[in-house]
């Protein structure tokens, strides 16, 4: 066996588990890592902080489905990196992130560049790990890997001391794991199954609702096929985004806060409600106890704590979604017969909803300024049929996206759902940019959200990483403002934004392109313009100041009681 | 209601605080809890003594099961069980009243650890009904001060076919 030091276990262990790119920033505590890298077919990128490492990290899992890797160092460069841990871990996204520590000795101590990261982090990973001697390291990445892209996914934390890092080993890469206490349930039971298929036949008003879980298990296929195949409407959450195509008449949009009306009306008709891979979050809900009163309901999810969380289940089925629908499929298929006569019969139900498309569409008001809406429809307009993958910040810019960018695939959204984190949009879109460098990559941004890791401009310009961010720029922070003006009297308490960086200068600064539109006329053209160009774009939208997101279900209140334009 | 829950996790630095910071975290709450490893080096036994309708027991022990950590999650409450907890005290035991402080002990089967002109350490073992009356027996008397256990728990062996057997959830 051929002796390695940890530095070097690391790295080769990281090519063993098919890593790619790794996107970090060095210190101290990882030197000898760092040493070494150069050494090995991964490909480092050095971010501007290390929070936009891990949402760089995140993006690239997102977008391919693979684990995300980072590496920080010790200390603030550990701390740095528990926003985007818990933003990952909250939208159930697999990553592994490498931190430097102190070395062993020393850990306790207080010594520079010393953080308790393990006990930081505890609530905010799936797992997290402190090595405290090379010789488990193999182990413990064959591990982290393994816990990070199984079951629900999530993001996984280990800990490198600097001795551990020198230290050497015999390296031997562990081919399976042996975890006695983690054992995911992937295969749904048959007999809940059958169960599930005979309730939704029996029902006259069903509904898929849809979360990202079944972006996270690949299922779109088996959830579009069997959606068609029932006649069943879909609606999707934040994070469902994607996983069934926006453009089918089956599609309700997305529900919830700032759902469609007739996602929230269908939602709260329903007789029975499948929910697939979501978990019945507050903004999806609103007031829980008249979320779908007369449902009954289905819970399809891998992780068994989502279940009967915050509503009462009928039907549980623990399992991996993809699993679990194409087993669903294959019975629907046994029943062709009652299956196309169930389709027929709640073609009222679909006729309904039909109606309610008609009745509150999303839309807005074009004036003299631009509006926010109409830069996101344009985008989508310009950019549906090259497949790209859309990013967002968090806020209004956010909302918008969601509901003015029609999505027809997974993997090509990508925001904060669970935990809502500002400034996670650029990193994100830079992360899915070096998984996909022929892609058109845009983050669609607000005025505020952008200046929380606008640092990464830097980075992208030294990779050439041509994504094209989108500032919807109002002055404000729009999500908050709006609050203030709905809720607390347009009391705008520390949400004007006016004063802020010249964004095309900005970017010209740093050695990317900077463009600006304030007329409607000129959004297709400078669209074009920054689309057209294969360098990082940041384009500059002065929108209308006091634009709200609607329809809006204010805090507390039933999903079918919406403020509507 | 009251829940004891066993668990049987990796012995490894680290789990006990994991097991805590979900209690805290998620706003359970922590009656009493007992560790300590098994006849397996490698696995530890905790006993949580928690409070909380279905619903919250049921997150209790689910959130629990995710743990990579955590190996087994057992709700002995539905199962026919025995309890213990054990109980250091120290009661005074000036004058006249040292020899009816005794026949107490003695009643309660406890036994006096050590013995002093002024008072006396009694350790005492039972279920938190046998324990709370002893205290409450002593109370006249002056306690000064008391060290308890967590309860620890176990199933009883199934004595017929039918008897409900030790519920893994």
């Amino acid at each position: 066996m051929v002796k390695k030091t940890g530095a070097q276990i690391v790295l080769q262990s990281m090519q063993i588990e098919g890593v790619k790119a790794v996107f970090g920033y060095p210190g101290g505590a990882v030197i000898h890592l760092y040493d070494e890298l150069p050494n090995y077919k991964i490909k480092h990128y050095l971010v501007r902080h290390e929070q936009a490492a891990v949402h760089a990290a995140d993006g690239y899992a997102r977008a391919t489905g693979e684990v995300g890797v980072a590496l920080v160092t010790s200390g603030p460069g550990a701390t740095n990196t528990v926003t985007g841990l818990a933003t990952a871990y909250m939208d159930s996204i697999p990553l592994v992130v490498f931190t430097g520590q102190v070395p062993t000795a020393l850990i306790g101590n207080d010594a520079f560049q010393e953080a308790d990261i393990v006990g930081i982090t505890r609530p905010c990973t799936k797992h997290n790990y402190l090595v405290k001697d090379v010789k488990d390291l193999p182990r413990i990445i064959k591990e982290a890997f393994h816990i990070a892209r199984s079951g629900r996914p999530g993001p996984v934390l280990v800990d490198l001391p600097k001795d551990v890092l020198v230290g050497s080993t015999n390296f031997e890469y562990p081919e399976t794991v042996n975890l006695r206490g983690y054992n995911p349930t992937y295969e749904g039971h048959p007999g809940q199954l059958r169960k599930a298929v005979r309730a939704i036949l029996k029902s006259k008003r069903p509904i898929f609702y849809v979360g990202g879980g079944a972006v996270l298990a690949n299922a779109a296929e088996q959830l579009t096929e069997l959606a068609v195949r029932m006649q069943i409407p879909v609606t999707t959450t934040l994070m469902g985004l994607g996983a069934f195509p926006e453009n089918n008449e089956l599609s309700l949009g997305m529900l919830g806060m700032h759902g469609t009306y007739r996602a929230n009306m269908a939602v709260t008709e329903s007789d029975v409600l499948v929910a697939i891979g979501a978990r019945f979050d507050d903004r999806v809900t609103g007031r829980i106890d008249e979320f779908a009163p007369g449902a009954k309901i289905i819970h399809i999810d891998i992780d068994p704590t989502s279940i009967s969380k915050n509503v009462k289940v009928d039907i549980p089925i623990v399992g991996d979604v993809k699993d679990v629908l194409t087993k669903m499929l294959v019975i629907v298929n046994e029943m062709n017969e009652e299956v196309s006569e169930f389709a027929r019969a709640h073609g009222d139900w679909l006729a309904k909803i039909a109606k309610w498309k008609d009745m509150h569409r999303l839309d807005y008001i074009q004036e003299e300024v631009i509006k926010p809406q109409f830069v996101v429809e344009k985008i989508c307009q310009l950019t549906r049929d090259l497949n790209p993958i859309i990013s967002t910040e968090v806020g209004q810019n956010q909302m918008w996206a969601a509901q003015f960018y029609e999505f027809t695939q997974p993997r090509t959204w990508l925001t904060s759902g669970g935990l809502g984190t500002m400034g996670y949009g650029f990193p994100a879109a830079l992360g899915a940019q070096v998984a996909f460098p022929d892609r058109l990559v845009i983050d669609i941004a607000g005025d505020g959200s952008i200046q929380m890791n606008i640092q990464e401009l830097a980075t992208v310009v030294q990779y050439q990483l041509p994504v094209k961010v989108i500032i919807l720029n109002n002055g404000y922070l729009g999500m908050v403002r709006q609050w203030q003006e709905l809720f607390f009297r347009k009391h705008y308490s520390a949400t004007d934004m006016s004063v802020a960086p010249n964004f095309v200068k900005l970017a010209e600064a740093y050695g990317a392109v900077g463009l600006r539109a304030t007329k409607p006329k000129e959004v297709e053209p400078t669209l074009k313009k920054a689309f057209e160009i294969n360098r990082p774009v940041f384009v500059e939208f002065v929108v209308a100041r006091e634009e709200n997101v609607y329809p809006m279900v204010p805090a507390g209140e039933p999903i079918s009681k919406m403020l509507l334009v | 209601m009251k829940h004891i829950i066993g668990v049987l996790v990796e012995n490894e630095f680290g789990v006990l605080s994991r097991i805590s910071s979900l209690f805290s975290g998620r706003g359970f709450n922590i009656e009493s809890l007992a560790v300590a490893e098994t006849e397996d080096p490698s696995i530890s036994h905790m006993t949580i003594v928690t409070r909380g309708d279905e619903q919250i027991i049921e997150q209790i022990t689910k959130q629990l099961n995710k743990l990579i950590n955590v190996i087994k999650v057992v709700d002995f409450t539905e199962t026919d069980h025995v309890t213990r907890g054990m109980m250091l005290i120290k009661v005074a035991v000036e004058g006249s009243k040292r020899l009816e402080v005794l026949k107490v002990v003695e009643i309660f089967r406890g036994r006096i650890i050590d013995l002093s002109a002024k008072s006396a350490i009694v350790e005492i073992t039972g279920d938190e009904g046998k324990l709370q009356a002893f205290i409450d027996v002593l109370l006249p008397y002056g306690i000064r001060e008391i060290s308890r256990t967590g309860v620890v728990a176990m199933t009883r062996e199934a004595k017929t076919k039918n008897r409900m057997r030790l519920r893994a959830v």
